[in-house]
């Protein structure tokens, strides 16, 4: 009851609208909120994190090593979250299964269950699974209690660790993270088409959407593997692997700069084509998202990183090492917020204008209830949570895997090394 | 022996068994589309929805403004109080420009204050600087593409065989998206049932041999309704056709609404 009074009448903010906005749009707030801003981010962060592994794992680059598990892990501890703030939205969640079981194919959202089954099971757990599995089989042995329980359990009973099965379970992990790449490109894409299909709400219907949400995924899970990799040092007070940082921010930087590049073409073809509802959207952006669109997103989470990041590329050597951690750190910092105002600046900019174009509406977030401040934090935390404890199960500092934390393939087939002298000069 | 194990006899065990795992969701979606129609949609028993095609158009030289359409669908059709609306209807005031500014007309104002349902209050521009007002009833738009129906993801928004768009409250899981896809802001989620909600013709009147509800009551005849597969003599319908000159709202979507206007502006969307 105290909370109904909290929401309903202390806190809540009566909606604000100028100009016409049709009847049905007169709403208190957006219909997809904070909830759905959220979701992208968090699938986003997956598929960045993904393709930040898999640089070492296809691509071979030997420096990113030390953080190869982390950003498995993370991947899969914001993977299990994705579907939540979906789930949480719908009107009747009991029905979400409906979804898969008679999914509507020319529905965009009707894939999303098979594309985040797929990905879930057939790309991020198997992989996984394949890489631990020689670890899992020796903690069963020397760890005692639950968690050697738990471990044995993870084996599934497969416990043949000859040189031949090694072999085998690196050729299939390498197989999976192949594979594993267009799925991470098509689980963040398919979400970019979500909006992007929308051709009623011209803020929305665009063909680079896909792609502008694979590139700021990619943006904000590096950033979001540099940000975990500098904090659990910290925490765990251990030195940080400079040439993996800087070759971490390296990637950030490239990523980060053809994101900004794609957007700014998507801005620049929407200012000089001038269609219909150009001023709507003029307005918009001067006005409603001027502090998410131009300071969070433009000014603090693109052109400040891109600054840092590039001035650390081009004078690298000069800059001490502890310089150097603090502008990455805050490039990354910087980055993950800006990605998170920019899923804001898509989802809630893109309801703050009516479809008949003549008119805005105005909103205040709450801060209880589902779509409020709280919940918001609580579903942006919870994969931190998750990830916390696959970190004391999986990255545990007195349990080292057989093979480094770092991926062991190429010690088996040390081919094709990604070139990286730039960073040792 | 007739109960022996022969290779035919399991072969065609397997294949039958086979067989009717494949046939039987085929057999199962198309009676379910079959009920959809005619079970959850309110429409009266042995209603053939293949042997109609019901459509509606809108005379907005007609209308006045008085929102006895919107009353009256909020209370056939139960639409909860607040800002939902199965129909409403907008007014549009385009001013006179200023003598001698270079401009073909002034400034375009549209109100539709809750939904139009209790009529409008006095312009807020005085007469002798209008240059047009008009009232313009708005509705599902009847879409041949319809995007709503496009983007659901479990297909609880259908287009039915008779040209109505619905839905099947039972079915719909309230995402929201076809609400997004609508062009028209002609769909809501209902905040009682938690799923989208929007104008059905009155399926159970129609379905029943009445007028939709909004029809029913419009003074002036500015909504006309009636079925293209079944023409009657002196069909309102076909007089609108032939008496007018229609247009249709955002046809550069390409979502083919089948209400047709006659009467309302370019400032119309």
């Amino acid at each position: 009851m105290t909370n109904l009074v909290v929401t309903n009448i202390v806190l809540e903010v009566m909606p604000h609208f100028e100009g016409y906005v049709y009847p049905n749009e007169a709403t208190q707030q957006p219909l997809w909120s904070v909830l759905i801003v959220l979701y992208p981010y968090i699938t986003g962060l997956v598929a960045g994190a993904f393709i930040m592994a898999s640089l070492v794992r296809v691509f071979n680059v030997k420096a990113l090593e030390p953080v190869y598990r982390l950003s498995m892990l993370t991947a899969f501890a914001f993977l299990l979250c994705a579907p939540l703030p979906l789930l949480f939205h719908l009107g009747h969640p009991e029905r979400c299964f409906e979804v898969m079981m008679t999914p509507h194919l020319t529905s965009p959202m009707a894939i999303f269950g098979f594309v985040y089954a797929w990905y879930l099971m057939a790309v991020l757990l198997l992989e996984l699974w394949f890489d631990y599995r020689q670890d899992f089989v020796t903690w069963s042995e020397t760890t005692p209690g639950f968690k050697g329980v738990l471990y044995r359990l993870f084996t599934v009973g497969v416990m043949d660790v000859s040189p031949q099965a090694l072999k085998l379970d690196h050729k299939i992990g390498h197989i999976l993270s192949i594979v594993g790449i267009p799925s991470a490109f098509l689980l963040h894409g398919y979400v970019g088409f979500i909006f992007g299909s929308v051709k009623a709400n011209p803020w929305w219907g665009n063909s680079l959407m896909p792609i502008i949400f694979i590139m700021s995924a990619m943006v904000s899970g590096i950033a979001l593997c540099v940000f975990n990799y500098m904090v659990l040092s910290w925490i765990r007070r251990k030195a940080i692997d400079m040439k993996c940082l800087d070759t971490m921010c390296m990637f950030l930087f490239y990523a980060l700069v053809m994101d900004a590049a794609i957007e700014a073409l998507d801005w620049i073809h929407r200012i000089y084509s001038a269609e219909e509802g150009f001023q709507v959207m003029q307005y918009m952006a001067r006005e409603k998202l001027f502090y998410t669109l131009s300071l969070g997103q433009v000014a603090f989470g693109t052109l400040v990183p891109v600054m840092l990041l590039g001035l650390l590329q081009l004078i690298r050597r000069r800059v001490p090492d502890l310089a150097r951690r603090r502008m990455y750190f805050a490039s990354s910092a910087l980055i993950l917020l800006g990605v998170l105002a920019m899923r804001w600046n898509v989802v809630i900019g893109g309801q703050l204008f009516s479809k008949s174009l003549r008119g805005v509406m105005s909103y205040k977030m709450e801060f209880a209830g589902l779509e409020g401040w709280a919940m918001g934090g609580v579903l942006l935390a919870l994969p931190f949570i998750i990830l916390t404890v696959f970190i004391k199960l999986f990255l545990s500092e007195k349990m080292p895997s057989c093979t480094g934390n770092g991926h062991p393939m190429e010690r088996l087939e040390p081919a094709g090394e990604f070139r990286t002298e730039s960073l040792r000069r | 022996m007739s109960n022996q194990f022969s290779r035919r006899s399991v072969l065609g065990k397997i294949g039958a068994t086979l067989a009717s795992l494949v046939a039987a969701p085929v057999v199962r979606t198309a009676k379910a589309a079959v009920q959809k129609v005619l079970v959850t949609t309110g429409a009266a028993p042995g209603y053939d929805p293949t042997r109609h095609k019901w459509v509606m158009a809108i005379d907005a030289n007609r209308c006045i403004g008085c929102g006895l359409c919107a009353e009256a669908c909020k209370k056939e059709n139960h639409v909860p109080e607040g800002p939902y609306f199965r129909t409403w209807v907008e007014r549009y005031i385009i001013t006179k420009p200023e003598p001698g500014s270079g401009v073909s007309r002034g400034e375009t104002l549209v109100d539709c204050p809750n939904g139009g349902m209790h009529g409008f209050p006095e312009p807020s521009v005085p007469k002798e600087k209008i240059q047009h007002s008009f009232f313009v009833p708005k509705l599902c738009n009847l879409c041949h593409h319809s995007p709503c129906v496009q983007v659901c993801p479990v297909g609880a928004t259908f287009d039915a065989p008779d040209g109505a768009v619905l839905i099947d409250p039972k079915y719909c899981i309230g995402c929201g998206f076809c609400i997004q896809a609508c062009p028209y802001g002609c769909r809501f989620l209902n905040p009682i049932t938690k799923t989208a909600e929007k104008c059905t013709l009155c399926y159970h009147r129609i379905t029943r041999g009445l007028k939709p509800a909004c029809v029913e009551v419009c003074p002036t005849e500015a909504r006309v309704f009636g079925d293209l597969k079944n023409p009657v003599p002196d069909d309102p319908i076909q007089k609108f056709y032939e008496n007018n000159r229609v247009q249709s709202l955002k046809p550069h979507l390409g979502t083919e609404p089948r209400v047709f206007y006659a009467g309302i502006d370019k400032e119309v969307r």
